[in-house]
């Protein structure tokens, strides 16, 4: 098995293991913290299919490897939007969920 | 030669992560905040401090030396602050009997 | 390849950590070192461009945007009712995310042999963009309106955190006052790291052309030394509201936009760098758009505003 197999099957682990912490928590903090582990997994993929793609002389593919550069920094604005509409909703209502009893 | 570099190198590794396995154990083990940084800073100043020792002997050139050297010198920098900052936040009232 | 199980092993127990801790601020430790575990792994797949974007971004700035969420929110937390989901919620949620997963293993078991890469076409062009770091070539040559539109993603989402202010705010300075005490240990490694880091963050953004590195990596140390300042009280956030910020802000998608339709005139198409000037005009683009998304990110983290302007 080679390594980027490996961290392929890595990659899925997390996505699955991410995809339980986005069901199982109420709290909205710790679902976008799901959600960035999820994206972690996701880019673990595509730099798995970078690895194999190494040619060239290269490493690996440089294109899947800019596009998760891109990815990463989009998913930090997500993250920090997510957190700022969170920190509003405790101001504004005291709670930090969503839940509708409590 | 190469090989007596490399031999020093595995030495200096292995004994920077004993301080590091050291600071762990503290960690876990430790009674208290204030000696558990204690334990924590051994891992940061001489662990890391073997562990870079070791790598100068792999390394490519004056500039990656140094490069190494600085790496070390901003970790040992922002260890010290933070563990100031934590223990100041652990104990307030400063040092005491 | 031990060494490699182990990391995924590793990699893989700090992320259950995370989803598994009962405390919100022992999962936000975990996460910030799950960012840096995936930056070592990063390292393993021969990508060190994204190991130093990941370490930077995603566990750095990210990881400091969560720890203080999780403070703000620890009030909240207090008052939770420790919430189980019924068991048969937990079991249908198991085998879903078991079902995901095996998807994914799948797919990453099927990929086609010989793997497809795009890796000789990236090299063999390579030189008529004057570049010699091949994700640096794609990211402002080969596809660089994808980088254009990720500029106006970060403003987009500047924006919208920006437009959370309450009224009695508008246009105000985000981040509470921090106030800088003269012999602090803060105010000291403050004094100190901040112009070692605007070196170090110029070094990368500037090395990115030939060596692992680049515009976005050096933007997020920019950015993390000017959160620093902000932090430890020596410089005031500045009033969102402020022309020259919103200046600096925009210049460079700004840049990035015009010489892109300058390059219907002189190349042929949006975003063709005529092939003599190719590096000259990476440059030009480069420069504007690291000090722009280097002020974003700081003002992603610093937040939306919080007290009045010209407080």
């Amino acid at each position: 098995m080679t390594e980027a197999t490996l961290y392929g099957l890595c990659s899925a682990a997390l996505v699955g293991v991410g995809l339980f912490g986005l069901i199982m928590h109420p709290q909205p903090l710790r679902k976008i913290l799901a959600f960035n582990l999820i994206g972690g997994g996701v880019f673990l993929l595509f730099g798995a299919v970078a690895r194999r793609g190494a040619a060239a002389g290269l490493g690996g593919d440089p294109v899947p490897q800019a596009l998760v550069i891109t990815g990463l920094v989009v998913a930090f604005a997500a993250t920090a939007l997510a957190v700022a509409l969170l920190l509003r909703l405790f101001q504004e209502t005291g709670r930090a969920t969503l839940g509708s009893d409590g | 030669m190469s090989a007596a570099l490399n031999g020093l190198t595995i030495l200096a590794v292995c004994a920077g992560a004993f301080f590091f396995l050291a600071g762990t154990v503290g960690l876990l083990r430790f009674p208290d905040t204030l000696s558990r940084l204690h334990a924590l800073t051994k891992a940061d100043n001489l662990g890391l401090g073997l562990v870079v020792l070791g790598l100068l002997f792999q390394a490519e050139g004056l500039l990656a030396a140094l490069k190494l050297i600085s790496v070390w010198l901003l970790a040992l920098l922002a260890g010290a602050t933070v563990t100031q900052l934590i223990a100041h936040t652990a104990r307030p009232s400063g040092p005491q009997a | 390849m031990a060494f490699d199980i182990g990391l995924a092993l590793l990699v893989l127990g700090v992320g259950a950590w995370t989803v598994a801790a009962r405390d919100t601020f022992a999962a936000v430790v975990g996460f910030v070192a799950y960012g840096l575990l995936l930056a070592l792994v990063w390292v393993r797949l021969a990508a060190p461009d994204v190991a130093l974007t990941e370490a930077a971004l995603g566990s750095g700035l990210t990881g400091g945007l969560l720890v203080s969420a999780s403070t703000r929110l620890r009030r909240a937390e207090t008052r939770a009712v420790d919430e189980r989901q019924p068991a048969s919620l937990r079991l249908a949620a198991a085998v879903l995310c078991t079902l995901v997963s095996a998807g994914v293993a799948a797919i990453v078991l099927l990929l086609p042999e010989p793997a497809p890469t795009l890796a000789p076409q990236a090299m063999v062009n390579m030189a008529a963009t004057g570049l010699g770091n091949p994700v640096t070539a794609v990211l402002m040559a080969y596809r660089a309106i994808d980088t254009l539109l990720e500029t106006v993603v970060l403003l987009l989402a500047l924006v919208g955190i920006w437009s959370l202010a309450p009224d009695r705010v508008w246009g105000g300075v985000p981040d509470p006052r921090h106030q800088a005490e003269p012999d602090g240990r803060l105010t000291f490694i403050a004094q100190l790291l901040v112009p070692v880091g605007i070196l170090v963050g110029i070094h990368i953004f500037w090395v990115g052309s030939v060596a692992p590195g680049g515009e976005f990596q050096g933007a997020t140390i920019l950015a993390a030394m000017w959160i620093l300042a902000m932090m430890a009280g020596l410089v005031d956030a500045p009033a969102v509201s402020r022309r020259w910020l919103r200046l600096m802000l925009v210049t460079g998608p700004a840049v990035f936009l015009t010489i892109g339709l300058t390059g219907f005139a002189v190349a042929g198409s949006f975003l063709a760098y005529p092939e003599p000037h190719a590096k000259l005009l990476i440059l030009m683009i480069e420069i504007p758009v690291t000090l722009s998304i280097a002020a974003t990110l700081a003002l992603l983290v610093a937040g939306p505003p919080e007290r009045a302007p010209g407080r």
